[in-house]
């Protein structure tokens, strides 16, 4: 495989988009979001149930490439059990790593797991694919309930 | 789809030489990460041959002036090319008179002028427009903005499950509502070629008039208006091999004459005071402003093109090589083909059952092959079958079974990375 090829595909992501984490409709959420791409047609639906300003679970069903169920996959993993608040700034910090804004390794090192995803900045027409359950976990925790339409 | 055997393919005079014919199109020779270029998604657009790179640098270098305007000589050259292009389009599409053909910028802007145009003047609240279930978006949305605007009833013929369209109750369709038909001819998304004489033939026993979208058939079906006996015929220049931003609508002339302007501006008008305007004849009423002069000439010689290899060998070799990727397709884990018609050119859109589209065309982008990975601007239609988006490899006159092999080895390693 190409170096390129292999760095935006990397194992954890194809584990993560073969088997997904909290790939399930959540039945006791309090709040919910619907994101949609246009330009693929990816659709994701976002449960989230927030106690006391805390993520306490949160999952996701939806129909998407590898890079997205993937970034969907670890995005509930890593945001399950963190403040509301840290989960926005989780959200800022990988935005920055896909668009290539993140400054240097220790910004790299904060991101954990999160870094596989490195690669989505050298492919500009897969950044949306990434963001897309972000964008919509967001959506969800600020209780907007109409349909996220990414625009990059 | 049956597979049949192979046959040489001839273009009654000379072999059909393919090599040949790829030398006429400098961007093929070019390598994409490294490998060389499997340019498969003409059916987005069509790359272009020397002769229409040639003509519109020609236009720009010695050509260049408004048309219909100045009395000097640069002028009259170039309205002179302008209005040759037109005859040569007439004749490619066996239209009565070259005042049928008009200039748009695409399909998409003749599609908008007669939903716009006609639709205004002659359609009102309660009447039925007949669509098909596998239009692309741009004949689709036109008509739900006149059909909001005027009230009007948009009604649907199905698909089946091999993309063809159910025609057996056809009749049923119409009723004394019934105002209007615009028809997708040959499907994008799934290469079928609809019955389309079955449909027109149905609709004029209705007094329905019927638009005709040919963006994906005028590069692969000869057409002849006349015999067809379509009221309005939408096609665009980038299909067949000649530049973006030009396209046609072929109108009846008593329709084109009994409908008002779609827009307003110069070289339209016969007089102009401040109070109201009369109009140019046709097709110059519905040409406002200057027109893409410089690629309206480069589409005749597209045409020319085209004619010199000949519409029915290329027709040939694209079912050739389309017979021969949907029986390898066929051999691959996991992949299902979208659009099994009995009638199909050109066009091959498959999906596999966990791989999703878009990692299958960044995955064959390294091997330099394009395909198109989406909903191919047919949303509804992918809705009825039930998927997001499909892969889709489209031929053209210069694709090769060599070509065909890369993109059947590049799909495997997909599979193999997704096992």
């Amino acid at each position: 495989m190409n170096e390129e090829l292999r760095e935006l595909y990397q194992q954890v992501i194809l584990d993560h988009n073969k088997s997904p984490r909290n790939f399930k409709k959540l039945d006791h959420h309090n709040h919910f979001a619907e994101g949609y791409n246009p330009l693929c047609g990816d659709k994701i639906d976002v449960y989230v149930q927030i106690e006391d300003g805390i993520v306490k679970d949160i999952s996701f069903q939806g129909t998407g490439c590898a890079i997205s169920k993937a970034s969907a996959s670890l995005m509930s993993s890593l945001v399950k059990g963190k403040p509301v608040a840290e989960a926005e700034i989780l959200f800022e910090k990988f935005h920055d790593l896909i668009t290539g804004k993140t400054a240097d390794e220790n910004a790299l090192e904060e991101l954990g797991k999160l870094a596989v995803f490195a690669g989505v900045k050298d492919f500009p027409t897969r950044v949306k694919c990434a963001s897309l359950a972000w964008h919509t976990m967001q959506s969800a925790i600020k209780n907007e309930t109409s349909t996220v339409t990414i625009e990059e | 789809m049956s597979v049949k055997t192979l046959t040489p393919l001839t273009t009654g005079v000379d072999e059909y030489n393919v090599e040949k014919i790829r030398k006429d199109f400098p961007i093929l020779a070019q390598t994409i990460h490294g490998k060389p270029l499997v340019y498969l998604d003409n059916a987005a657009t069509a790359q272009k041959p020397q002769a229409v790179i040639d003509s519109i640098v020609e236009y720009y270098t010695s050509m260049n002036a408004n048309v219909h305007r100045g009395v000097h000589h640069l002028s009259e050259v170039s309205t002179k090319a302008f209005e040759d292009a037109r005859i040569k389009i007439k004749e490619f599409i066996n239209a009565k008179s070259e005042s049928e053909v008009i200039f748009t910028r695409g399909t998409t802007e003749a599609i908008n002028l007669v939903a716009a145009s006609y639709g205004r003047a002659f359609l009102k609240e309660g009447d039925e427009i007949i669509l098909t279930g596998m239009e692309h978006h741009s004949n689709l949305v036109p008509w739900q903005l006149i059909a909001k605007e005027k009230q009007l009833k948009i009604k649907i013929i199905p698909v089946d499950d091999n993309g063809e369209l159910v025609l057996d109750d056809l009749e049923n369709f119409f009723t004394e509502k019934t105002k209007f038909a615009a028809i997708n001819y040959v499907s994008n998304s799934l290469g079928t070629i609809n019955d389309v004489k079955k449909i027109i033939d149905t609709s004029h026993l209705h007094s329905v008039p019927v638009l005709l979208d040919a963006a994906q058939t005028v590069n692969h079906l000869e057409i002849d208006v006349q015999k067809l006996d379509c009221d309005f015929l939408a096609f665009s220049g980038h299909k067949l091999y000649g530049p973006t931003g030009i396209g046609i609508l072929y109108g009846k002339k008593s329709l084109l004459d009994s409908m008002p302007p779609y827009m307003g501006g110069g070289d339209m008008i016969a007089k102009v005071t401040y109070s109201e305007s009369t109009y140019n004849e046709l097709p110059h009423k519905f040409e406002a402003g200057t027109s893409n002069i410089a690629d309206a000439i480069a589409l005749g010689a597209a045409i020319d093109y085209v004619k010199q290899i000949g519409l029915e060998a290329i027709a040939h070799h694209e079912n050739c090589l389309l017979e021969y990727a949907t029986a390898e397709l066929l051999n691959l884990e996991g992949l299902k083909i979208i659009g099994t018609a009995k009638n199909k050119c050109g066009v091959i859109s498959f999906v596999f059952d966990t791989i999703h589209p878009h990692d299958v065309g960044t995955f064959l982008d390294f091997e330099g092959i394009a395909v198109r990975t989406g909903h191919h601007c047919t949303q509804p239609l992918m809705h009825r079958f039930g998927i997001p988006a499909t892969t889709r490899a489209s031929f053209a006159m210069y694709n090769t079974k060599n070509e065909v092999d890369i993109l059947i080895n590049g799909l495997k390693r997909v599979i193999k990375v997704f096992k």
